[in-house]
């Protein structure tokens, strides 16, 4: 039978959370990552992608600027939904912005304003993923509207016939998983990379 | 198919899934806490530990033991992120600051894991592992461990003894959540989570810029984060960053992970108590509320309220676009409805309304399901309100499961309804009070008070998730939300164990024509309406000042 002394339960207590410490802290992580590494190396060590000369140039799950040294986007390549930590994979996270927030709504309508002029469209032409930062900061997809406006752009700035670019989209495009989890998206890196792949 | 069919598919994929596994997992839960033998690696433990599994202990030893694991948890947890540059694998990272590393220590400790930092450039790997993911599993443990004295409380008669809490705790762990935890990463290894031991690589992107691709052991981390309703993301995008939800199936699976072990609870009640038809009554109740909240944030988020929501043509702001409209809310009703906090959508980019039925979620106490352990233990409580409360009306002494509800049984369970609203209430109106805790607020207005209240509501719930524009990284915010935290799981922790103890005092009533039915349709409407009318009373008017005035201007 245990003592009432209190300071019994705190010595246990320590030697409870050293065991832990060591069994789930140490012992679990290590095991779980021997694991992975074996059952799915590629995934595991963050799904990374690389050019057809083989410099990796991120990953494939995280999503990344396509803009000069000046922020401008580089139309020769599809771009990403805004991100609120501009694709800093040291500080992922979104705007925190509320849903009547006036810096919200001006962002927004600067941002419908430049990708209609950008991409010649007209601005109801716009999806809303084009004029939102994602949750993450690091969305890696679009919806396939966004990269629908973006294909007439890409095409002529590579002076490619539109039917390639398309070809492309939608070899990049992921469906619902199982056709109704989630939502389809367009994984704007491998669509970009298999560009410079393919088209030049 | 439309979108919203298909939400509402992989709504009905997650009920069959719920539906089909509570049943095994709540029989062997109860075997768990019933089973009189122990396994050759738990009597290693119980040595290494120095205890004695075979010792019953008294309500106050039982409370005693379970204090004592959270005050040495949170004292070793705030000395690793102290000295984490000594240690190897810090990844270069820097002390964590007094303050926030109080308030890490105690979010983890309590269950609630709310993050006043951003772990990719505040946590090494080591003190995620060792430290933060360690908690993920003691603390789960510990709610099971105060549940299993509940419900032996109303097993027990003529006895002053609860069990063992060192066997609940360590049990909880080798047969319940570490299997369970190792299945999940598996899982999620495969679906893309990244688990590994890197410090992360500098690249150089297609256009000629520069990205910190970050590594870590993010997956075993995220499998207990999610199974033990804890909710503190190895990044600080949580559950939307890509490295811990890469597609909409992984994401859908950690939903179900946060909910398995809760909605199997009820099962384990009922198999305790003998009477599957308790449980099933309970069940019935949570999986009601349940319905009834992911029905309005759905149809909220939908509908799009807000200026710029409608500017933007959708609620996508603070949303990945692989999971979609139907998949984030569910995430979010699911994470405020356990005492999770993981989120894979921005909170405070919810629509008004939506943000107002995450915040619901958590004022009801988190009790459809809740949390591991703490969602049954705080809806067995408010049972017993419903209990009494039914017993007013006909005029009878109140009791449940052949236990009398008296004036001590009822002064405890008052007190246990009483504290959270009273922690969430009063410290909101100090930071709004107070010029600190106005500084920290984002967005102005309604919407600012709403980011207050919804940080305490989250801290006093143990909840964690956050509306994230809120500067809470400050040495008020971090003090006084860890002071929320503590006494919201500590309070009623110690009102739960002495409940119990004064239950298993008693003996059994034997059930008479007058005895009030507790397994029937009648006692689940009433528990459902004492849930909603307690809370609804206690909040409504700090939710008419925030979310519904902005949400109906």
């Amino acid at each position: 039978m245990p003592s009432p002394r209190p300071g019994r339960q705190l010595v246990a207590a320590v030697r409870a959370l050293l065991v832990a410490t060591v069994v789930l802290g140490v012992g679990y992580p290590l095991a779980m990552t021997g694991i992975a590494q074996v059952i799915a190396p590629s995934a595991a060590d963050g799904s990374l992608v690389s050019t057809a000369d083989g410099t990796v140039v991120g990953s494939s799950l995280l999503g990344q600027g396509f803009v000069d040294a000046d922020g401008a986007p580089l139309p020769q390549y599809f771009q990403s939904r805004p991100s609120a930590s501009d694709w800093d994979g040291r500080a992922s996270g979104g705007s925190n912005l509320g849903p009547n927030s006036a810096e919200l709504a001006d962002t927004v309508a600067q941002r419908r304003t430049a990708v209609a002029a950008f991409n010649g469209v007209p601005e109801a032409d716009v999806p809303a993923d084009a004029v939102t930062a994602s949750a993450s900061g690091l969305d890696p997809g679009i919806s396939p509207a966004y990269a629908a406006i973006q294909v007439a752009r890409v095409s002529r700035e590579r002076g490619v016939p539109e039917a390639e670019v398309q070809q492309l989209v939608a070899a990049a495009t992921t469906g619902r998983d199982l056709g109704f989890i989630g939502a389809p998206y367009v994984d704007v890196l491998e669509l970009n990379l298999a560009l410079d792949r393919e088209l030049g | 198919m439309s979108g919203a069919a298909a939400g509402w598919l992989q709504v009905g994929l997650l009920v069959v899934a719920l539906a089909v596994v509570h049943k095994p997992l709540g029989d062997w839960t109860a075997r768990v806490f019933t089973s009189p033998a122990h396994w050759r690696a738990e009597k290693l433990v119980y040595r290494a530990v120095g205890v004695d599994p075979g010792s019953d202990q008294r309500w106050p030893v039982y409370l005693r033991s379970v204090l004592a694991v959270s005050v040495v948890g949170v004292l070793l947890l705030y000395l690793l992120q102290r000295v984490q540059g000594l240690l190897p694998l810090d990844n270069g990272m820097a002390p964590v600051e007094p303050s926030s590393a109080w308030n890490t220590a105690v979010s983890f400790v309590t269950n609630t894991n709310w993050q006043g930092y951003a772990g990719e450039s505040t946590m090494g790997h080591l003190v995620q592992m060792a430290g933060l993911a360690v908690q993920n599993f003691v603390s789960a443990a510990v709610g099971l461990a105060v549940l299993a004295a509940l419900v032996r409380g109303f097993v027990r008669q003529g006895t002053d003894r609860l069990g063992n809490a060192w066997v609940d705790i360590t049990r909880s762990i080798t047969r319940l959540l570490l299997p369970l935890a190792v299945v999940a990463t598996v899982v999620m290894v495969l679906g893309g989570v990244v688990q590994n031991l890197h410090s992360g690589t500098d690249v150089t992107t297609l256009a000629g810029g520069s990205q910190f691709v970050p590594g870590g052991p993010v997956a075993s981390q995220e499998a207990i984060k999610e199974l033990g309703t804890n909710g503190g993301g190895f990044f600080n995008a949580n559950s939307a960053h890509p490295f811990e939800g890469p597609t909409a199936w992984v994401s859908l699976f950690q939903v179900f992970l946060l909910l398995v072990i809760p909605f199997s609870l009820p099962r384990t009640f009922g198999r305790m108590v003998g009477d599957r038809k308790q449980g099933f009554a309970i069940l019935g109740v949570m999986a009601t509320l349940a319905t009834i909240s992911l029905t309005l944030m759905t149809v909220f988020q939908a509908r799009a309220g807000g200026a710029a929501t409608q500017l933007a043509g959708g609620a996508l702001e603070g949303q990945e676009v692989r999971f979609g409209g139907p998949l984030s809310s569910l995430f979010a009703t699911a994470t405020t409805l356990t005492s999770t906090g993981a989120i894979n959508t921005q909170h405070d980019s919810l629509t008004p309304l939506g943000g107002m039925v995450a915040l619901f979620n958590m004022m009801l106490g988190e009790v459809a399901p809740g949390g591991v352990g703490s969602g049954l233990y705080g809806m067995l409580v408010l049972a017993v309100v419903a209990v009494f409360v039914a017993g007013l009306m006909v005029g009878r002494t109140p009791e449940y499961l052949g236990k009398k509800l008296g004036r001590r049984e009822m002064t405890l369970a008052s007190l246990y309804i009483l504290t959270t609203p009273t922690i969430v209430l009063v410290g909101t109106a100090v930071a709004i009070g107070t010029a600190a805790g106005r500084a920290g607020m984002l967005n102005d207005g309604p919407h600012g008070l709403t980011e207050v209240l919804y940080a305490f509501t989250s801290a006093g719930n143990n909840n964690g998730s956050a509306f994230g524009g809120l500067s809470a990284d400050t040495t008020f915010y971090n003090t006084a939300l860890g002071l929320a935290m503590a006494l919201g799981r500590f309070v009623p922790i110690v009102l739960v164990v002495a409940l119990a103890g004064r239950l298993a005092e008693q003996g059994r009533t034997p059930v008479t024509a007058g005895t009030f039915p507790t397994h029937r349709p009648l006692f689940a409407g009433l528990l459902t309406a004492v849930v909603l009318v307690v809370v609804g009373l206690t909040y409504f008017p700090v939710l008419a000042l925030g979310p519904l005035a902005e949400g109906l201007s």
